[in-house]
């Protein structure tokens, strides 16, 4: 703790939508924020004001879909930013696995972890939009039924992540993992839209709506997709200094602990009080 | 590479005949759930009967987890791992002989698990072609993505939770595809079934190709 | 069509309280390990 700064002078990082986390106790400037995340949350937060605005009050009903065309403002773009998590954690997994570097497991990681949140949301927004609209909460449509199955990988590559297993090993399996990602999505949606198309009618989900009714409806939804792209961007880079952090205390921690050893095997007399520490409990720590 | 994978397939198959785990194990569990499967599903209505390729698919998935697990709790014991790293066989034969050797296994499991179907829930079987090649091709992919995400798990104290967690949701488009293609063959037009077995041997291809690829910097370190 | 409206409030307001609740974990948990952590090893505080 050795930088000059305290709490005052560097404020805490904005959140999109949540209520500042409170400044008082905290006495370094210890958080994960940086002058360009901060501008980057208060960027995000008004764009998510006007796009309320936009959904709520700007835009029209639709004449089909009535006031469910609300929903239609964040349910694709919660679908979209997933699927770009997605993405991200593919790209990240096999330049991990290509370059070994540990930064791209952490992003890998970092962008499994917020694209379960939105894969979660998605499939949440998706039922609610869904009972009103077809009049169940699910139906085995092809992008629902692969939304859901990315979820449960997306589970399965967190737990890999949680092993306990050496740093490099546990992400080289998580990498493994990761790499297949996108094409276990892609296979899934294959059969599921054959499946779906060869035994019943697709239809039901394939309701069209009348695009054409509003301008202000086809920007709102653009819009809401540039909106939930800065929410993610946000998300990814705290949780990306999260796992970084987490890394660093983790070899902080086993460093301390194999120096405390070498003190012991030395022949010190007292064991140095930093074997007895527990390691860090934070994401992947050592159990 | 592929006298390597000779070399682990044989070893494999040879401490399965003599242990015989899967044979006095795994078989039967894989039988228990059929006649569960006939106890939930009434055997005298159409219900059993139409849901049989499903049903089939399912107790091969699950027991494919079981014969997973052994299949790398060979290795985990007695630092075989280590062994198997410093016998400088090439780690994609390695792959191909784990993979060989539960595809086998999985191809005998399904020959009797079959005739379990055809005595127990009395179903005629038709369409043989496209029944043994969707038969082929879909434990070619299973024991693929099996060996794969079973060495991912290997050595773990939380394998067997892991191992499913990971494994099934992998072979969900395997389980759709084998059993509409089992559904085909059976009750429709055969010639209906082949884009399945299309995309099975595209499952299984992706699953060698990468398992070969990658299992060398798994076995790497551990 | 009230109905309707009780449907988009529950998915504009679970979609906004989980994203607000996660950015606020992820702030919580990078506060704690913060601590933990030298300065020279966060490279970002400015």
């Amino acid at each position: 703790m050795t930088t000059p700064h305290t709490a005052a002078s560097t404020p805490p990082p904005t959140d999109p939508h949540a209520p500042d986390p409170p400044t008082t106790g905290v006495a370094a400037p210890a958080h994960t924020g940086s002058s360009a995340t901060r501008t980057l949350g208060l960027v995000t937060l008004a764009a998510m004001a006007l796009l309320v605005f936009l959904a709520f009050v700007a835009s029209p009903r639709d004449q089909v879909q009535g006031d469910l065309v609300r929903l239609l403002y964040i349910h694709p773009a919660l679908a979209w930013t997933a699927y770009l998590a997605c993405g991200v954690a593919t790209t990240a997994s096999i330049w991990h696995l290509v370059k070994k570097t540990p930064g791209s497991d952490v992003l890998a990681h970092s962008a499994v972890e917020v694209g379960a949140v939105l894969t979660a949301l998605t499939l949440a927004t998706g039922s609610i939009w869904g009972r009103p609209t077809w009049g169940v909460y699910w139906v085995w449509d092809a992008r629902l039924t692969s939304t859901a199955l990315l979820f449960l990988l997306l589970l399965g590559y967190l737990a890999l992540h949680r092993i306990d297993a050496a740093p490099e090993v546990r992400s080289r399996r998580a990498a493994v993992v990761g790499v297949l990602l996108v094409p276990n999505v892609v296979l899934v949606h294959q059969s599921v839209e054959w499946w779906r198309t060869l035994h019943q009618d697709p239809t039901l989900a394939r309701r069209d709506f009348d695009f054409a009714t509003s301008d202000l409806f086809m920007f709102t939804l653009v819009y809401s997709v540039v909106v939930m792209s800065l929410v993610f961007t946000w998300l990814l880079i705290h949780r990306f200094r999260v796992g970084w952090l987490a890394l660093q205390a983790e070899e902080l921690w086993l460093d301390t602990a194999i120096e405390a050893r070498r003190a012991e095997g030395a022949g010190t007399t007292e064991p140095a009080e930093t074997t007895r520490t527990e390691p860090p409990r934070s994401e992947g720590g050592l159990p | 590479m592929w006298r390597d994978a000779l070399l682990v397939a044989g070893k494999d198959l040879r401490i399965e005949r003599r242990s015989r785990v899967a044979v006095n194990q795994i078989l039967p569990v894989a039988l228990a759930m059929l006649m569960l499967f006939g106890f939930a599903l009434d055997p005298d209505s159409p219900v059993l009967a139409r849901a049989t390729p499903g049903l089939f698919w399912v107790v091969v998935l699950f027991v494919t987890v079981l014969a997973v697990e052994r299949s790398f709790s060979l290795e985990s014991a007695d630092g075989v791992r280590d062994a198997l790293r410093l016998s400088g066989l090439h780690p994609g034969g390695i792959f191909l002989g784990k993979f060989a050797a539960l595809a086998a296994q999985l191809a005998a499991l399904q020959v009797v698990l079959g005739f379990g179907v055809v005595v127990l829930f009395g179903r005629d079987l038709a369409g043989y072609p496209l029944l043994l090649a969707t038969l082929v091709a879909a434990t070619a992919g299973i024991a693929a993505a099996g060996t794969l995400y079973g060495v991912l798990a290997a050595g773990l104290r939380v394998r067997e939770t892991l191992l499913p967690l990971l494994l099934l949701p992998v072979l969900a488009p395997v389980l759709i595809a084998a059993t509409r293609a089992f559904e085909t063959a059976l009750d429709g037009v055969p010639s209906d079934g082949w884009p399945w077995f299309n995309l099975l041997a595209v499952f299984a291809l992706i699953y060698t190709g990468f398992g070969i690829l990658a299992f060398g910097s798994l076995l790497e370190d551990s | 069509m009230s109905g309707d409206m009780t449907y988009i409030l529950a998915g504009w307001g679970v979609t906004l309280a989980t994203l607000g609740v996660f950015a606020l974990s992820l702030a919580v948990r990078g506060r704690r390990l913060s601590r933990m952590v030298p300065a020279e090893r966060r490279r970002w505080t400015s």
